[in-house]
Order: C-alpha cells, then structure tokens, then sequence
C-alpha cells in the first residue's frame, strides 16, 4: 500500500505494508539510519521522532498511522549539526558510543521548541523514556539548559524549519 | 623507554608524503616479531599537510579512537585540526593486538604509539633541518612545521614528507618521547572522533552498515541454551512475504561460536522478522532444561551449611582468630546473574564469494572472532577479512564473537551475496554471556582496639568440581588478602550450562560491592568510623603482597584520604535520612575510591545525593572529559546493577526478555552531581572503562545503612523492596 508523508519538510511516498512500523521504514525503506532500534518495545526512546513536531516511538508506531503528516528524524534536526541542540552536545561533548543520542536529541528539541527554558525537572520529565546505557544523563541535562542559552542569546536555530 | 621493544618501520607514500606505523616486539610472539611490517599502519603524512591516523582499536563508547591518536598527535606536534582519524580493519600483524577488554588499549598502546610518533617527529626535524639548510640542532617543531627560530625560516611537515620517508630509521635511543610538561594535546579535551556524526544521524554504527543487494536475516535459537534445532515449518517461512530462505542450523555445540537454531532470510529486516513469529521450530532441549535459579539459591543454602568444597588461601589460623575475636560478624551475601544489555543489538554483515569470507563486525575481539570463524566454517583465517565498525556499547559483550560466526554461516550458505543478521533485543537478553551470580558466606572479627583478625569468605559460585565458569572466580590475591594475618577464602562451585562471560570490570563488580560492604560491617561491630577504619586497614606499607599479588596500598590510601576531604566525611551534618558511605577498589590497574551521599525514606526509596570519586590511574589523563564521562557513566551502571538488575533462568533459559524486565537508571534517578578528581601518580597511564565501576556498589550500599540501618547483603536491591526516590 502507498503512503504518503512529510519527511523532513520533503514529501516522500512508500509502497509498503500498513503494519511496517515507521521505525524500518526509515532504516530500510528510505534508508535513513539515524533512527535507531534499541528495543523494538517502546522501552528506551532510541527510535524517536517528531510527528507533528510530538516525539513518538518510531518501533510501535505503524507506518499507516503517519500518512499524511509531517515527520521530523535526526537527519531532519540539522543535517549540518547548526540546532542549538546540537552544539550544545557538541561542546558538553554528551555521548559515550551515542546510540541513544539521536533519540535523546529529538526528544529534548520536542521540549525546548514548546518550553525555551526548562527546568531540571521538566528535563528529566521530558526525557524520562530516553534510556542511555552509558550513562550520560548529566551532561545531557547540562546540554539541554545550554541548548536553551544558545537558543535566547544567538541565532542558533532551535526550532527546526520542517515542522 | 623502558626495557619494551618495538619494531617500527617507515617508508614512501604512493604520490608523495610519509608513513610510518610500528608494533610491539612481543615476548610471546616470534610470528608477529617476524612479520614483514606493513607501513600503513598509524600515521600517513600527505604532501599537503594532512595527517591520517589510523584508530587501530575497536571503538563503543570508551573514547579509544579519539585517545590513542591523540598521543600520536602529540609526539608528532601537530595541528589536531589537520588530523583525519580512520578505523583500522583486523590487522594484527599490522597493528599489534585490536581487542579492546579489561581496559587494556591504554597500557597497552601509551610507550609504542609515543614512539611511533616521536621517531616520524625526529625524521622530519632531519629532513626539515637539510631543506632549510640549517642545524639539525638549531631545530624545533610546532603545529606541524619544522622551525629555525634563529632565522624565522619554516617547513610544513607535508613539504618535506616524502623526504623524510627516505632518510635511515633513527635508533630507538635516538629517539626521546616529549616531557610531560611539554604536552599540548595529551591532557586537554580535543573534540572528540565521530561527535558530529553522531548529532547528526550519520550512519556510523555497524547496525547501519549495507551493501548493495543485501540480503537481512533473524535467527532463532533454542531458548534452552544448548539446546538443537530438529526440525521447523520452513515451508510455509519460505512462503512468507519478501522471504528468501530459511535453513536449521545445527550448530556446533558451542553457544559461544554457533548455536543450534532457525535463519530466516528476507529482502528487509522487518520482513523475515514477521515471518518469524510464524516460526514453528521442535527443539531438542537437552539436559540444561532442568536449571533454574531458585535450584541453584536453594543449593547454594545447602552448601553454605556444609563444609566448602576446596580452598583458595588460607593465612594463620583463621578460625581461632575469629574465635578469639572481640566482636564478630557473620552474613550470607548474594548477587544474581545479569545482562549486558549494550544499547545496540548484537548484528554483523557478512559475504561470502569463491571460498572467501569477508564480515563486519561490532567486536571487541575481532582477532579472536576471525580465528573462531576460521574454524566453524572451515576456512583459513587468512581467508577471512574482518572490518571493524564502530559499536553502540560494548561492556564486555562483544567480547563474545557468536553474532559474527552466526552471520558468517548465514552468508556461507548464500554464497555471493552479502547478509546482514540484526538481532532483536528479545534475542539479546536472552543469549547472552552473563555476569555470573554467586553466594558469599562471610565471617570476620576485630579485636578490642578494633583490628581485623580474621576473615572467612565460603564462596559459592558456579563451576565443575574446582573449574569456575568464565568471570565467576576469586583469586588467592583478591584484597584484603595480605592485609589481614588469618585470611582464608575457601569454595564450592554448582554446576551450571548458562553461559556466562566478562561484563564491566568482571568479578570486580560482584567482589567490590561484598567486601567493602563486609568492611564496613565490621567497621560499625568495632565502632570505628569507616573511613578511619579502612586506612587502619591499608595500613602504612607503600606496597603490600608480591608479583601479581602486589597492591599499592600508598596509592589507594592517596585516594581514599582526598575522596574523604572533597566529600566532607564526617564534618558535614546530615539531616535525618541521610548517610555517607564510602568503598574503594582496584582493578584493572587502576584505583578507585567513592563516596556516595544518600538519603532513604520509610518506604525503603533512595535518593543518590551525590558521589565523589578519586581515581589513580597513572601520570596523565589523555582526554579528560571522556575520562570525566567513562567515571559519571560507570557510577550511574553500578547503581542500574545495584538496584535492578537481574537474571533469572526457569527450566534453563532467561525469563528476562527485554529493558522493562532488566531496568537501568533514568536520568530523574542518576545523581544530580557526581565529582571526579584523578589523582596523577608517576605510573604509566592505565585505563579508565572499568575500575570507577566496583566502589560505587558498596559506596551505595554502605550510605543507605548510615541513613537507614538496613544492610544490603541481597542484589538487585529491588528484590528488598528498595525502590529509587
Ligand atoms: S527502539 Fe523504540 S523505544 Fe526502544
Ligand atoms: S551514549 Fe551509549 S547509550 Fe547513550
């Protein structure tokens, strides 16, 4: 079956089983790899993405469900690494082997592009299904109060241009 | 240099420009001694300046690939902004040895890359000296260019590459590494390898490795480990959509090469796993199906009431002196199996075509998975070729290479076409090599002035007669062994088929959180404050026990006292709730010691204040915010093995399936702050992924009895009705 979406501002269309969750559309459909599969249960956030700017759980969430909407990745986020968040992970230097970082990072750009300042507790609320094995939550709570500094003092760019 | 030998060996870049690459001359190893060195191995210098240094060691998450060419860098004295950083494939005759375990890429890598880099830097001084037409002497080097500050005059290392390549070898005497306070690369945060990548969704993961006219595949192996595969409905997978084969694999008996089980190939991943849960597969079980982990507590019940099976150490006269003592201490400790659970599934891409395999493979021992692949399949390990990708997690589970001989047959049986096997994390937790349990019986006594005199430890672990399963083990040596006069270890092994291996600083992570817990037992018996009464313990001794026994007490007691002062024991006042508590341990050649603040309310839930810890762990820290991040991330995964971890095996196979059932640490329960300090001693540089794990167990656990009196003596604490706050 044909479904159509917004992907990172573009509009792409797959020929694929309703069921396919979105999650291997993206790996090995489009061949978007910046998504990541952690668990495939909805119990570590590896795989988030924006649907209509909402972090969602790409492993559950059927293809079927996003036609017609608009779906951010990481890819999406700033293929040049230019989102405030994205700097801030850079200069926090946040990941260990980063596999949960893509998750992370769109989970936290979801908060900030509704709240421009967040507390400790409304980071660690927001990012509460984001497991990181490494251990990085310190600098990746640091990261996102930075992320939120860049985003009020410079231009970096915090909201992302294809939501 | 000390006394270790290397071979280096430089020549002419094809088009211009410099390489040089060496390797250790091993004591063991006339082959590799013997090898005919291929340059390329470390550092290529091009005509334009470019400097491309090869990261030989797998990378998942310790910082290696940024590491180990930053020492390069630095004797080199180079622009780090020039600095392209490749991953090396296998190439152990090229490389020396690529595993990466038991935080050994640093030692083992510091004396030979500072000599590689420091013997190009002495080449280019010489050539750079000719073509300017000066005094070698009157030479110096800085951001890649040789100077004469006499004459303001300059040459770029590319400049003069290709002729450097061709001036004679130097003598290793010749050669002199930099002096420490010269440093401009070692020792600061250089950006790390792969970070913009990394925020931007590259595919740099093996997960994420494809070829053209790739083929995916899932296996299903009999959930009894070591069980056989005897038959399957693979008529009806094959009729499945986008299928194009399934196969049984009968294995070879040995879980951690090849599992018996069901491949199932698809176009795309998704596909063959949908057909999978059609799958119908009649196993033969075998005998492991009558395991289970309530048998082995109850056996461990019994043998802790009878008399242990062999001895380990015995020092003086352990049981008169626990008779003999004024107060004494006598608890049962016991901690469970548990998973790896590294956040990237296990999956390795393979090709076989004309009698030739190629993989590639997320391990921490390629070398060993080449020779493991050789051997399964029937092939030359000269015939196999391994890429190395970088790996989402490692923890000591890829140190197992049984996803590459797994991929490897799959491929072998679908000859020129490329495969690419990804497991489920259902498959993950449920094959793994986990983290053994065991049981500790320990009795111990102090005197009246608060001395331990004796220590008795009946360690019941898993094994065959006197044959400990991998990492289950304690040692003659393990501390407090030469500490205390009347010192005995004796055990009893259960026999076990769940397949066990080396997690994150292996047996430390079990042992550190049962002694210093018992530690701190008798320390409260003897009324002793428990920092004071570990000092006592390490007493004033620089180095205590032999050969590999050997323990420097000077440097643990170093770190002890400052995690102490940073940490304010025992001068802070507490609000009612809350405790300190503190461990120390060394492993890995490194020494740790922390301090956690902790508070515990009535429903038994914990809140991790903070933890402080000091490490040793020799002259330099190379790159001191990963050094920072390995610490914070080996505290916050001794608090998910503390809390929440746990394995359990019904009728021989894993209950757990998935993260839910196998719980880690979020971000609202990791501590607020964690403070790091490295205490720099005049040892050679050692590694850092394992040794700030083990304190933090007991640290934990010893602050939630001073905040709570309750004491800890049955991991996953959650089993004891603790939850986190
Ligand atoms: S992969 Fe989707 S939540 Fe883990
Ligand atoms: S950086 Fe490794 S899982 Fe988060």
């Amino acid at each position: 079956m044909a479904i159509a979406m917004t992907l990172n501002g573009k509009p792409v269309s797959v020929e694929v089983p309703a069921n396919m969750p979105l999650l291997w559309v993206l790996r090995d459909e489009l061949e978007m790899c910046g998504t990541k599969f952690g668990c495939g249960a909805g119990q570590c956030g590896a795989c988030t993405v924006h649907q209509d700017g909402v972090p969602i759980r790409s492993c559950l969430t059927p293809v079927s469900s996003v036609a017609g909407k608009k779906i951010t990745t990481i890819e999406g986020l700033s293929p040049e690494g230019a989102h405030a968040l994205q700097k801030a992970w850079m200069e926090m230097d946040v990941p260990q082997c980063g596999y949960c970082q893509a998750g992370q990072l769109m989970t936290a750009a979801a908060l900030l592009a509704k709240n421009s300042n967040p507390t400790d507790a409304e980071i660690e609320n927001a990012l509460d299904g984001n497991l990181c094995r490494c251990g990085t939550y310190t600098r990746i709570k640091k990261a996102v109060h930075l992320a939120a500094r860049l985003m009020q003092t410079s231009n970096a760019s915090g909201a992302n241009n294809n939501e | 240099m000390n006394s270790r030998r290397f071979f280096l060996k430089v020549s002419l870049l094809s088009g211009g420009g410099m390489l040089i690459g060496g390797h250790e001359a091993l004591a063991q190893g006339p082959r590799r001694a013997q090898a005919p060195l291929d340059p390329n191995a470390f550092v290529k210098i091009a005509p334009d300046g470019m400097v491309t240094l090869t990261g030989k060691n797998p990378e998942m998450g310790q910082g290696i690939k940024t590491a180990l060419p930053m020492i390069l860098a630095e004797e080199l004295d180079i622009d780090w902004k020039l600095v392209r950083v490749v991953q090396g494939d296998l190439d152990e005759v090229k490389f020396g040895s690529q595993s990466a375990g038991g935080s050994r890429s640093t030692p083992n890598n510091w004396d030979l890359l500072r000599q590689v880099g420091a013997t190009a830097r002495l080449m280019l001084v010489q050539a750079g000296a000719t073509s300017l037409g000066v005094p070698v002497e009157e030479c110096s080097t800085e951001m890649g260019r040789v100077l004469h500050k006499a004459s303001g005059k300059s040459v770029s290392y590319g400049e003069i590459a290709s002729k450097a390549a061709a001036l004679p070898m130097p003598k290793p005497d010749q050669v002199k590494p930099k002096d420490a306070k010269d440093y401009k690369i070692i020792g600061k945060s250089m950006p790390t390898i792969d970070l913009p990548a990394m925020v931007t969704g590259k595919p740099i993961y093996s997960i994420d490795f494809k070829l053209p006219g790739m083929l995916f595949a899932v296996y299903e192996k009999c959930p009894v480990y070591g069980g056989k595969a005897v038959s399957a409905n693979l008529d009806e997978i094959k009729k499945m959509p986008r299928v194009t084969h399934a196969f049984i694999v009968e294995g070879n008996g040995d879980v951690s090469s090849l599992a018996s089980g069901v491949a199932i190939v698809a176009e795309k991943w998704w596909y063959a796993n949908e057909a999978r849960k059609k799958l119908k597969v009649v196993w033969e079980e075998g005998p492991t199906v009558s395991h289970t982990s309530v048998g082995y507590d109850a056996k461990a019940k019994e043998l802790f009431a009878a008399k242990p099976a062999f001895a380990i150490r015995k020092d003086g006269d352990v049981e008169a002196a626990i008779a003999g003592g004024v107060k004494k201490v006598d608890a049962k400790y016991q901690y469970p199996f548990i998973s790896h659970a590294q956040m990237e599934p296990g999956n390795c891409a393979a090709r076989f075509v004309d009698g030739k395999l190629e993989v590639w493979a997320p391990s921490q021992t390629p070398g060993r998975g080449q020779q493991m692949a050789a051997s399964a399949l029937g092939l030359k390990p000269a015939d196999i070729t391994v890429h190395q990708l970088r790996t989402g997690g490692g923890f000591g589970r890829r140190l197992a290479n049984d996803y590459m001989i797994e991929a490897a047959w799959i491929a072998k049986q679908i000859p020129g076409t490329p495969i690419k096997l990804l497991w489920t994390r259902e498959d993950d937790m449920r094959h793994d090599f986990y983290r053994p349990g065991g049981y500790q019986h320990m009795r111990g006594a102090v005197d009246a002035s608060g001395k331990i005199v004796g220590w008795h430890d009946h360690f019941v672990s898993f094994g065959e007669g006197e044959k400990f399963v991998s990492s289950s083990n304690i040692s003659p040596g393990d501390f407090p062994a030469n500490f205390v006069s009347n010192f005995g270890v004796e055990a009893t092994l259960i026999p076990t088929k769940v397949p066990t291996g080396p997690l994150r600083a292996p047996r430390s992570n079990s042992l550190a959180w049962v002694i210093h817990s018992f530690i701190d037992e008798l320390a409260h018996a003897a009324g002793k404050d428990p920092v004071q009464f570990r000092l006592d313990l390490l007493g004033d001794q620089p180095v205590v026990g032999k050969g590999m026994e050997a323990y420097d007490a000077g440097r643990m007691k170093a770190c002890l006292q400052l995690v102490a002062e940073k940490s304010g024991w025992g001068k802070r006042k507490l609000a009612k709730g809350t405790g300190m508590g503190v461990g120390f341990h060394y492993s890995h050649s490194g020494y740790f010691a922390q301090v956690a603040e902790v508070s515990v309310d009535a429903q038994k839930r914990v809140k991790v204040h903070k933890v402080w810890a000091v490490g040793d762990v020799g002259s330099e820290i190379i790159h001191p915010s990963s050094a920072k991040n390995q610490v914070e991330g080996a505290i916050i995964d001794g608090m998910s093995e503390l809390m929440a971890q746990e394995i359990t095996i019904d009728r021989g196979r894993t209950v757990q399936t998935n993260f839910h059932q196998h719980q880690m640490v979020r971000m609202k329960q990791a501590p607020p702050e964690i403070e790091v300090h490295f205490i720099k001693s005049k040892n050679s540089p050692t590694g850092l992924g394992e040794p700030p794990l083990p304190p933090v167990l007991p640290a934990i656990a010893n602050a939630i009895f001073a905040a709570s009196g309750i004491r800890v003596r049955t991991l996953p604490m959650a089993k004891e009705g603790f939850k986190w706050a």
